[in-house]
């Protein structure tokens, strides 16, 4: 150790890649936000003027902060309170509750939740509580006991703000908006949603006691700002131990941005969609091709991991059914065209193929009844195909009627990539009529 | 022999001894293993991975969590019929039983994740911790916010945890329609024919050398593969069969080295197999009680399927045949088939049929009771009164489930039946009364 330290921070390159891997890992996987936040500067700076009211002159708010999903909501929201706790009084003071919509799933466990992230369980005991409100009030008043200053500011974070909107009676949103309207106790309530329409889900009386703030996190960023933040969460941090590393690092990074064949890819993931998360995905995988004998990424790479990030689902499964499986879908792909959309049951599917048979006179795929019935269901189990109508448990399963969940388009390209595929059975698909 | 296993912070003995143990899926290992990293690094929030089904998914999982000794909970999502299953048994494999001790009785996910919390800050996470979910589509079944909570897991219980979803279906099929935390998605193609021959010629029969297991099992593949595709229905029937290969060489009429003559004798018999064990219409345990059997011809034995003749009373037989003829013909033609004086009938109206309105196509038409009754006093010759015991045998037909009510608005008032067995069952019954069922059927003539 001592001789690695004597060479100025040299590390030997395993050991480098491992803290490459590492820092780049904590930031894709663990969203670890690399401190400035890009293009949210006016809506960063409203939210922390917001909240710092609340901390620091007591005052109550509600503000909801709506984007999509991947847009840096709860990033921004992280910042925020970041920097807000970095002052003194708000750090003193602040009490902060973090609700989810997906774990908080009904207002007696929200209660629960809220009282112990407050601390006060033994404060509360086995009282009895007449109503919801009351027992909200009453956690909020024993915070005011509990301090000198006679009440703490309290925060309310609600992630996944539309789901708490499909409570009973939102019992929940409207006693915490209505303390923010009335009672005594600042509180502001920061509601984090993917809903655009998430207004129109609030109650009248709700609605109204909500100060319709809204935070808009919409990401109208175009090519050159993506590339530039391509490059930006894949470089290395100043304060990397082995400066020279980092230095080849970060050059190969911006030789990667310039390569033609890697903007191509990154145009193509652009235009599908813009938020960071897919980013993320798509440089996981990148990153983790790299390793010790080959450490830097390189356009093939990425071209391969876009390749695997954007490859047809259906058409992967479709490659690997047997023959039989792939000769009942041509057969349905024939009933769908020739009765346009209409659904279709076993026994026309499996008469569609015998007639396939009779012209072709090849007794290679003559299977029974029951065989085929065994591929038509499997190629049921894997929802290729699906029941026309939910109740049909009653008729017999070769008259249920179904549908085909495939495309005349992911057929034919399954069809060619399919390993040594009959001419025949080509030959069949490709003709227009049976 | 292979050396594409490679990641750092694993033994390199390990990651040797992983390889032997996952033949011709070596490339979907090391793809596995790169995402996941090194062990104290964090590792993607969840991944998915879908494959036909014997396809390795769950193999390749359990080898190199168990081979590297990585903290895991394997969790099957046909055991856990409730959500307090699946967190009790995370925890106890994560944390030890005395976390799963501090789940209340009835635990929803805040529970779990607060219970997970304390216990990931009590102890650490030095590596990655992984929970591997089989059989991930019955997850949508579940609680709608199980499974994007759990895609976002590390974020929720803000510990190193990787969530890995197993799956046949694909992901388009799962996606909650508000959207989630989107995971890596991650395909295990379908095994070639060459390595399916590669890993079936693996467990060889210690008396017989490999080349001629392996020629055994490219003549079953040469039968099975255009049906069937699954490593372990392959595997049962290459075990299954084996001995039945082996019996020319053990009465010295046959050379190991004479494959033809070899699959002369085999192949009708697979293709019999096909037809019987392939569909467990013959259990495994009979088919080896058959081939032991030289002197009766395999195949006598009758399968489950030819079990399913059941004996009716007479009256039975003809109610059933009636309503067979009531659901598969149309009911215009009742005049012409039933009536002993009808009039006059255009030939060519009545026979132009296609074959879009063919009734065995599109399969059986509802009916009400009063046509059952007058086709039923057609096809009887003898005079029937109409006691209780005939409508009783009537609702005993539904309870076997030959028959089938449609609607249920009204269980007296004209009620509506479906006939629900096959051709084959009713031209057998049709038999046993002597009644020609083929003449009176419309698709027929």
């Amino acid at each position: 150790m001592s001789k690695r330290k004597g060479k100025e921070g040299h590390l030997p390159i395993g050991e480098c890649i491992t803290q490459v891997q590492q820092i780049l890992r904590e930031r894709f996987c663990h969203q670890q936000h690399t401190g400035k936040l890009e293009g949210v500067e006016s809506q960063q700076k409203h939210l922390l003027e917001l909240l710092k009211r609340t901390a620091v002159h007591g005052e109550s708010n509600s503000v909801l902060i709506v984007g999509p999903r991947g847009a840096g909501k709860t990033t921004l929201l992280q910042c925020v309170l970041r920097d807000l706790l970095q002052e003194k009084d708000a750090q003193k003071n602040l009490l902060q509750v973090h609700l989810n919509g997906l774990l908080q799933t009904d207002d007696r466990i929200a209660l629960k939740e809220i009282t112990r992230q407050l601390h006060l369980e033994n404060v509360v005991g086995d009282k009895v509580f007449g109503s919801f409100a009351e027992n909200l009030a009453f956690l909020l008043e024993a915070l005011k006991k509990g301090d000198r200053s006679s009440s703490r500011p309290v925060l309310f974070v609600l992630d996944e703000f539309d789901l708490f909107a499909h409570h009973k009676n939102q019992t929940l949103l409207y006693n915490l908006l209505d303390v923010s309207q009335s009672a005594q106790t600042p509180v502001a309530v920061v509601g984090v949603t993917c809903r655009l329409d998430v207004l129109e889900l609030l109650e009248k009386r709700v609605k109204s006691r909500f100060s319709h703030r809204q935070i808009h996190l919409l990401s109208g960023s175009t090519f050159a700002r993506y590339l530039e933040r391509v490059r930006s969460q894949l470089s290395l941090p100043g304060h990397f131990q082995d400066a020279q590393f980092a230095e080849e690092w970060n050059a190969s990074v911006r030789s990667l941005c310039e390569d033609r064949a890697a903007e191509e890819v990154f145009r193509r993931h652009f235009n599908s969609s813009t938020d960071l998360r897919s980013l993320h995905a798509l440089l996981m995988s990148c990153l983790s091709r790299v390793s010790v004998s080959k450490p830097v990424i390189k356009p093939a790479d990425l071209l391969d991991a876009s390749r695997t990030c954007l490859a047809d689902a259906k058409a992967n499964m479709l490659h690997g059914l047997s023959i039989l499986e792939l000769c009942l879908i041509i057969a349905m792909k024939h009933l769908n065209d020739v009765y346009e959309g209409e659904p279709f049951n076993l026994q026309m599917v499996h008469n569609e193929f015998k007639k396939f048979l009779q012209r072709k006179s090849n007794s290679m795929y003559k299977f029974e009844q029951p065989v085929v019935m065994k591929a038509f269901e499997h190629l049921q189990q894997l929802e290729l195909i699906r029941p026309a109508d939910g109740s049909s448990a009653k008729t017999q399963r070769e008259y249920q009627l179904m549908r085909l969940m495939l495309d005349h388009s992911q057929i034919m390209e399954a069809l060619q990539k399919y390993p040594q595929c009959p001419t025949d059975v080509k030959q069949w698909a490709m003709s227009a009529f049976g | 022999m292979t050396t594409l296993l490679q990641q750092q912070g694993y033994e390199e003995e390990r990651l040797r001894r992983v390889a032997e143990q996952l033949p011709c899926r070596e490339v979907q290992a090391g793809m596995l293993l790169s995402l996941m990293g090194q062990p104290q690094h964090y590792s993607y929030p969840s991944i998915f991975i879908y494959g036909h089904r014997a396809s390795g998914k769950s193999h390749v999982m359990n080898v190199l969590l168990k081979e590297l000794e990585l903290p895991h909970a394997t969790v099957s999502c046909v055991e856990c019929v409730s959500v307090a299953l699946l967190f009790e048994q995370v925890l106890l494999s994560l944390f030890g039983c005395g976390a799963a001790s501090l789940l209340p009785r009835s635990p929803s996910l805040s529970d779990f994740v607060r219970v997970y919390r304390q216990q990931s800050s009590q102890d650490p996470a030095k590596q990655t911790r992984y929970i591997v979910m089989e059989k991930a589509e019955l997850l949508r079944d579940t609680d709608a916010n199980l499974l994007p909570a759990l895609l976002r897991l590390q974020e929720l219980v803000e510990d190193n945890v990787t969530v890995i979803l197993l799956s046949e279906i694909v992901w388009d099929k799962f996606r909650p329609n508000t959207g989630c935390f989107e995971p890596l998605l991650l395909h295990f193609p379908d095994y070639s024919k060459g390595d399916l021959q590669e890993i079936l010629s693996q467990d060889t029969h210690p008396s017989y050398s490999a080349e001629f297991y392996s020629s055994y099992i490219n003549i079953l593949l040469g039968v099975f593969y255009s049906v069937c595709r699954d490593l372990r229905e392959l595997r049962h029937l290459a075990a299954l069969n084996f001995s039945k290969f082996c019996e020319p060489l053990a009465e010295a009429k046959v050379k190991e080295t004479d494959t033809h003559k070899l699959w002369r004798n085999i192949e009708p018999h697979l293709k019999k197999a096909m037809q019987t064990v392939y569909l467990r219409e013959v259990s495994s345990l009979q088919w080896e009680q058959m081939q032991q059997m030289e002197e009766k011809e395999t195949g006598a034995v009758r399968g489950l399927s030819a079990h399913t003749h059941v004996e009716l009373p007479y009256y039975s037989k003809f109610l059933l045949i009636a309503a067979y003829l009531a659901s598969y013909n149309p009911a215009r033609t009742d005049k012409r088939f039933f009536l002993k004086h009808h009039g006059k009938i255009k030939k060519t109206n009545f026979l132009k049929k296609n074959e879009k309105t063919s009734n065995h196509l599109l399969g059986p038409k509802p009916f009400p009771l009063d046509r059952l009754l007058a086709i039923f006093y057609s096809v009887v010759d003898s005079r029937v009164v109409p006691t209780a015991s005939i409508f009783s045998q009537i609702s005993s037909l539904v309870t076997l489930q030959l028959l089938s009510q449609v609607s249920h608005d009204d269980q007296l008032d004209a009620p509506k039946y479906k006939c629900a067995v096959s051709l084959d069952f009713i031209s057998a019954i049709s038999r046993t009364v002597n009644f020609e069922i083929v003449k009176y059927l419309y698709d027929f003539l």
